[in-house]
């Protein structure tokens, strides 16, 4: 490398890192915003149902109907309140007051006794159809173990022709937490890559100070890389206390290697990187390329990622859709080395298709930047 | 006076509408948001991945395996011949569940015996994880009372669910009409957020103060775009959730149209008050990002808000998103009537006239 | 040129710094194809400071970016330091310094980083900076303020920064856009004094496009651009001697300036009426001795030949196509203000603006009297336009107060405002709407209604000859019509008062002398103006002004009162040698202090 060369980029890199670091709103979107993000989903985003409000009508306080509602006690999933009557649980069910409604009807216990096999009403509120489904699986557990009990206390053994083990793998506890974080990160570095270097380009149009680059002795890539170094090493750092957070504080296991994420991660910031810089030269208005960073990398990235949504339950269309994702491939081989460990057969194929889109995106963005004004 | 403001609200309208680029970007993401988001924000679990690892060679383990084949929930990707199959198998995401019959299980079940079968889920993704098992399970238990039944001896009770409002239990029903609250929110924000920035930045804000105008009637003149593109908005969606997704309006549009203009009016003040805060258009868009992205998350738009921990659930209060959300889904799914609301209008009124009354008192203290 | 010169010129480098062969280009906006420049072929000599001078939409700044290589011409060749441009852009950039109109300094660096940025892009060796560093900040009169952000120092100092940044490494061509629009007199004369030191010092050739037709004076060599092409690339001297015989000066003391001015220029043997000092200078169609028979007899008038300068010349060249169509441009008010002319229109007294420690406006005094024209001038930063925000009640008081029409803008009802007109610093209409719709709701923010709007727009039509542009954006309104948009604005409602905050700032010669046509005849029908510029000849239109310094009043009177005390050798001082001089002194004392 020529010496003027290795000058020219030192100062760009120094000029954009002073510029970084006396603009509160990057800091912000750099520090602020991931931190704030971490702690809203570490904390406060659970997919996990807990002290659902259910209702219990037992219209006879004998003991088979008393046994099988007692369950509902032990659980941290519900916080059950009785009912006297039905009716009087509907309308509660109505106002949205609980959730669901456990109905243990008159004639349950004589039934039971005689073997008549009495049903039990189940009514969950729909609406939330995911909280409902939790709810129902939930139900039906207390409901097994209550027909083991009862089994055991008739001296017998309740043998089902099937006899069903599960084993969740990777997060036995079924913890949302440990799925949600390492897909914020993704969030979280996509909007330190795409729409903080979305601004970038866009502010030197605007202001006028890239006329000024443009006759000087720097060439077009000089300053397309002297503009990435500093965002990269700002993503990194973001990434960095990010991983801290997530290990630490929210104790997310980290069964693959360090070095492998860290790698993956300085993968996909530069492909963020490259799609902020790509917004950044088509729109060289820092208002529209604002919204289309938004847009088309913030929300995606929310929403079609597989970060909350699995991807494996959206329409064909959409799935292949989100193949134009780049935080797809991201969240697919973080959630792999955070949970599962170092498997190849996931992170290469993903990594491979960053480095499609990377290539994609930096060959545009040096494409489209010479040192012209038209 | 009607006349001045009269000419203020126009000229807002045009300042917004008259470009071409500018009506595109009102009008088109919000609709390309709402059909990708419709479809892509689903919590139900289709064609789940399932592979099978079948010890067994009698009759009651292949019909067992038949009511999996059958099911519309699962495909299936594969037989498995030998135990370390599996673990690639789920680790290269290949099969987000393994469904492992056990050794003689058809000879077990002959002698009485319980047939020992292991479901192995993939347990990445937590909600996908527990959905895929509940399917297994409820196969399962009906697979069991079936064959008790046969035998003459059934289980001693039955469970029997219902659920009310929702009976197929499509997610989709829950995020579609949530989605008529995200996106009115964001348009009406960014609309009202931006106006006072863009003309601070562009010099006509002075030119604009000097005019006769008094600052409640520039006040009105910036809130009116923002209440009808985000009304207008809101009911172009929920036409769209209607007749599109074939989500059911149980209840009536005029429950809905007065607590939409109380959440619109609440996000405007939100907005103009942002717009007084900030001087240059950066500033503006990231004030509304700085609010958007936690009053979604809080509002209880993708998960529930009874999940989050107290101090969590204490600050979704302060989300006017969370009250509308709860409204717009009650409407369309129950068809709950107004008086079910007083506890989500009291508060959601009680924000848009505390943050109305912020932004003019701001607005006429930061208008230099 | 001299022989001397000529030879030393061979000597030390290519007989051309730059020549355009033939260059033509064109930009195509919204389906249509405008010609920037066409066929343009000029040679700048070597070592000297060429001006490059037309009205706006010239094609100053599209010749200037073809030079720099950002553009690439449709036809034709330019050939820069003996590198071809279109074919080695890079290597031109690598010798060629450019200064943009807008120059890109970096508000949020410092001065000393803002130089270290263009040093390392310019690959100056870090042994060579301090030195150079050292040098350049002194000649720009910057020392002091390395340290300080870019963002804080006056326009000013920002303009001479950028030259400074340009210069880092000496380059042999310097091409320079407009570098002192919306410059005060004080930092234009020091930007000049940089310029000519660095063609004396260092060889440099410079290019130099301007809007002020008096720094055409100052250039050794003149190429008048007009509508694309070159009308003449000459000696300002050459171009003067064009009109020799046709300028004149005209006194006649028992009329006033403006009235003189404006009976002079309906004078069929009159091409230009300016006014200058006591007298109004005159441009005439031929060289027949000026006889002014349209003037009433009973006048005595002086007439006395003046030396022909450059504006003179341009003016005579480019006027015939450049006039509207309302002959001489003047207005005429439905309404006339109200009659006593003693009124105090504008009153501020002690008027105080802080911001922290910072005194903007340190207790101003002034007072503006029924139907005149009232200047305020200063260097960039000196508080003028805070001293207008708050007389305009967009800017609250620290302390003291300050009256339009008897009221505090601020606290008056807001029927109050409209009694006042606002014309800002920067076209601040709504450029995304149509010329019609910026009228419609402007006259409708201030009350208008029903056929007295319908009656003042189309007057506001009328006057400002916006026909052909009713229905366009303002945005893509050519400058001077941006501007009469913006003052059919500002007067639709009749106001008794006018605010004009640099409203000539970057508009070409001709369209500000229109401007003043307008304004002189408001000011004759009672209206009270109160204006800002940094056009020192505009200051002679001004009835009286003060000039401001750091937020203070330094001097309060007529144009020719202040001009007094800096008469030398009886020969009579500009406005502008006032002004620096007032400066100077007040620079001095504060260092004595």
């Amino acid at each position: 490398m020529r010496p003027g060369r290795l000058m020219r980029l030192k100062g760009m890199m120094r000029k954009e890192w002073l510029q970084v670091i006396r603009d509160p709103s990057s800091i912000a979107i750099a520090f602020f915003l991931p931190i704030l993000l971490l702690v809203i989903f570490g904390y406060g985003v659970s997919l996990d149902a807990q002290d659902v409000r259910i209702g219990i009508v037992v219209e006879q306080r004998d003991q088979p109907s008393l046994s099988f509602v007692g369950g509902f006690e032990q659980t941290p999933y519900f916080h059950p309140s009785t009912f006297l009557s039905i009716q009087e649980a509907e309308t509660a069910l109505r106002a949205a007051e609980i959730d669901g409604i456990v109905w243990v009807r008159q004639t349950f216990g004589s039934d039971y006794l005689t073997g008549q096999s009495p049903p039990i009403g189940l009514i969950v509120n729909g609406v939330d159809a995911n909280t409902a489904r939790l709810i129902q699986g939930y139900v039906q557990g207390i409901w097994g173990s209550w027909l083991e009990q009862q089994a055991e206390l008739r001296g017998g053994e309740l043998t089902p022709p099937v006899q069903l083990e599960q084993r969740i793998w990777y997060n036995p506890e079924v913890r949302s937490t440990d799925f949600l974080v390492p897909g914020v990160l993704a969030v979280i570095m996509t909007l330190i890559g795409a729409l903080l270097t979305a601004l970038v380009i866009a502010r030197e149009w605007e202001r006028g100070t890239m006329e000024a680059l443009l006759v000087s002795r720097i060439s077009a890539p000089e300053i397309l890389v002297g503009k990435l170094i500093p965002y990269f090493i700002l993503g990194m750092g973001g990434l960095l206390i990010s991983l801290a957070m997530a290990s630490f504080l929210f104790h997310v296991p980290m069964r693959g290697s360090l070095w492998l994420l860290l790698t993956t991660s300085a993968l996909f910031l530069w492909v963020a990187l490259g799609m902020g810089f790509f917004i950044s030269t088509v729109f060289k208005s820092q208002f529209v390329a604002a919204l289309v960073a938004m847009v088309s990398t913030f929300l995606p990235a929310f929403i079609l990622s597989g970060f909350i949504f699995d991807i494996r339950s959206m329409p064909d269309l959409v799935q292949w859709l989100t193949h134009l994702i780049a935080a797809r491939y991201y969240v697919s081989i973080l959630q792999t080395l955070f949970l599962v460990g170092n498997v190849w057969s996931v992170i290469l194929p993903n990594s491979a298709a960053l480095v499609l889109m990377g290539l994609f995106f930096h060959g545009i963005v040096y494409r489209k930047t010479h040192k012209k004004l038209e | 006076m009607g006349g001045r403001l009269w000419a203020l609200i126009i000229k807002e309208f045009l300042a917004l509408f008259r470009d071409k680029k500018s009506r595109m970007a009102v009008i088109l993401p919000p609709l390309v948001q709402l059909l990708i988001f419709g479809y892509a924000a689903t919590f139900d679990l289709e064609h789940a991945t399932l592979a099978i690892f079948n010890q067994d060679q009698g009759n009651f383990s292949r019909e067992l395996i038949g009511r999996f084949e059958r099911s519309t929930g699962f495909d299936i990707v594969g037989y498995l011949q030998s135990e370390s199959q599996i673990t690639p198998l789920i680790d290269g995401e290949g099969a987000l569940l393994v469904l492992r019959v056990g050794e003689q299980c058809s000879q077990k079940v002959a002698l009485g015996e319980s047939c020992p079968v292991q479901v192995l889920i993939d347990g990445r993704n937590s909600n996908t994880a527990m959905l895929a098992l509940n399917y297994v399970r409820t196969i399962i238990t009906t697979f069991n009372q079936e064959k008790a039944a046969l035998k003459g001896n059934g289980l001693p009770a039955q469970l029997n669910i219902r659920a009310w409002f929702n009976p197929n239990l499509e997610s989709r029903w829950f995020i579609v009409p949530g989605i008529i609250a995200l996106l009115a929110m964001i348009v009406t924000l960014v609309v009202t957020a931006l106006s006072v920035a863009r003309e601070r930045e562009a010099g006509t804000f002075d030119q604009l103060l000097v005019t006769p105008l008094r600052p409640w009637e520039i006040l009105i003149g910036k809130a009116m775009p923002g209440l009808i593109v985000g009304v207008g908005e809101a009911s172009l969606i929920i036409t769209v959730t209607v007749f599109w997704f074939k989500v059911p309006l149980v209840g009536s549009l005029l429950v809905l149209y007065p607590a939409l203009i109380i959440y619109i009016l609440s996000i405007i003040g939100v907005g103009l008050m942002i717009s007084s805060f900030s001087t240059t258009l950066q500033q503006a868009l990231l004030g509304a990002f700085l609010f958007i992205v936690p009053a979604v998350i809080l509002s209880g738009f993708s998960t529930p808000i009874a999940n989050m921990p107290q101090i969590m659930q204490a600050m979704t209060y302060l989300d006017p998103m969370r009250y509308f959300l709860t409204i717009v889904r009650r409407v369309f799914l129950e068809g709950a009537g107004l008086h079910y609301f007083i506890h989500d209008l009291w508060p959601m009124s009680l924000i848009a006239l505390v943050t109305l009354s912020m932004a003019t008192w701001l607005f006429r203290h930061r208008m230099y | 040129m001299t022989a001397s010169s000529a030879i030393s010129s061979q000597r030390t480098g290519p007989k051309q710094a730059l020549t355009l062969a033939d260059v033509s280009k064109t930009f195509s906006v919204e389906q249509q194809t405008i010609t920037a420049l066409n066929q343009v072929s000029c040679t700048i000599t070597p070592q000297k400071v060429t001006g490059l001078i037309g009205p706006d939409g010239a094609g100053k700044t599209t010749l200037m970016r073809l030079c720099s290589g950002l553009l690439t011409p449709e036809s034709g060749e330019i050939c820069a330091l003996g590198i071809d441009v279109v074919a080695q852009p890079l290597q031109v950039q690598a010798s060629v310094g450019y200064m943009p109109q807008r120059f890109g300094l970096y508000e949020d660096l410092s001065v000393l980083e803002n130089l270290d940025l263009y040093a390392d892009l310019q690959g100056v060796a870090l042994t060579a900076r301090a030195e150079r560093y050292d040098q350049l900040l002194s000649m720009a009169g910057l020392e002091k303020f390395r340290s300080r952000l870019a963002g804080r120092l006056s326009g000013g100092m920002k303009q001479k920064l950028g030259l400074v940044c340009t210069l880092v490494r000496p380059p042999r061509l310097l091409l320079l856009d407009e570098p002192t629009v919306g410059v005060d007199p004080v930092s234009r004369r020091e930007l000049w004094e940089i310029v000519y030191h660095l063609v004396e010092a260092e060889g440099m050739t410079v290019l130099l496009s301007t809007a002020y037709l008096d720094e055409a004076e100052r250039c050794a060599e003149v190429i008048l651009i007009h509508q694309g092409r070159i009308l003449g690339h000459k000696t300002p001297q050459e171009f003067s001697d064009q009109v020799a015989g046709r300028t004149w000066m005209v006194r006649a003391d028992s009329l006033g300036k403006r009235s003189l001015q404006k009976q002079i220029s309906h004078d069929p043997e009159v091409l230009d009426a300016l006014v200058m000092g006591k007298a109004i200078r005159v441009v005439s169609h031929d060289t027949s001795p000026l006889q002014l028979t349209q003037l009433a007899q009973e006048t005595k008038v002086e007439i006395t030949a003046a030396a022909p300068r450059f504006e003179d010349y341009f003016v005579a060249t480019l006027k015939e196509e450049h006039s509207n169509g309302n002959g001489n441009g003047e207005i005429a008010l439905a309404q006339v203000g109200s009659k006593q002319s003693d009124d105090q229109v504008i009153t501020v007294d002690n008027l105080v603006r802080q911001f922290g420690d910072f005194y903007a406006v340190n207790h101003v005094s002034f007072h503006v009297h029924h139907g005149e024209i009232f200047g305020l001038l200063g260097a960039n930063g000196a508080g003028k336009t805070t001293t207008f925000r708050m007389l305009c009640g967009l800017l609250p008081i620290s302390s003291g107060t300050c009256t339009v029409a008897g009221m505090n803008l601020r606290t008056a009802a807001a029927a109050a405002r409209a009694r006042i007109g606002y014309m800002a610093q920067k076209f601040s209409l709504y450029e995304n709407l149509s010329v019609m719709q910026n009228l419609k709701f402007f006259s409708s923010a201030y009350g208008l209604g029903g056929a007295r709007r319908q009656r003042q727009i189309d007057w506001a039509i009328e006057t400002f000859d916006l026909h052909d542009f009713i229905s366009a954006e303002s945005q893509s309104l050519p400058l001077g019509y941006k501007q009469r948009l913006a003052l059919a604005v500002a007067l639709m409602h009749e106001p008794e008062v006018l605010f004009l905050d640099e409203p000539t700032s970057g508009v070409d010669p001709l369209a500000r002398r229109e401007f003043w046509v307008q304004i002189n005849s408001l000011a004759d029908q009672g209206v009270t103006v109160l204006v800002t510029t940094h056009f020192m000849e505009e200051a002679e239109y001004c009835d009286r002004l003060v000039i401001m310094a750091e937020g203070k009043v330094l001097a309060e009177g007529t144009p020719e009162s202040m001009k007094e005390s800096f008469e030398r050798d009886g020969q009579e001082a500009t406005m502008e040698d006032a002004f620096i001089g007032l400066l100077e002194a007040n620079t001095a004392k504060r260092s004595d202090a």
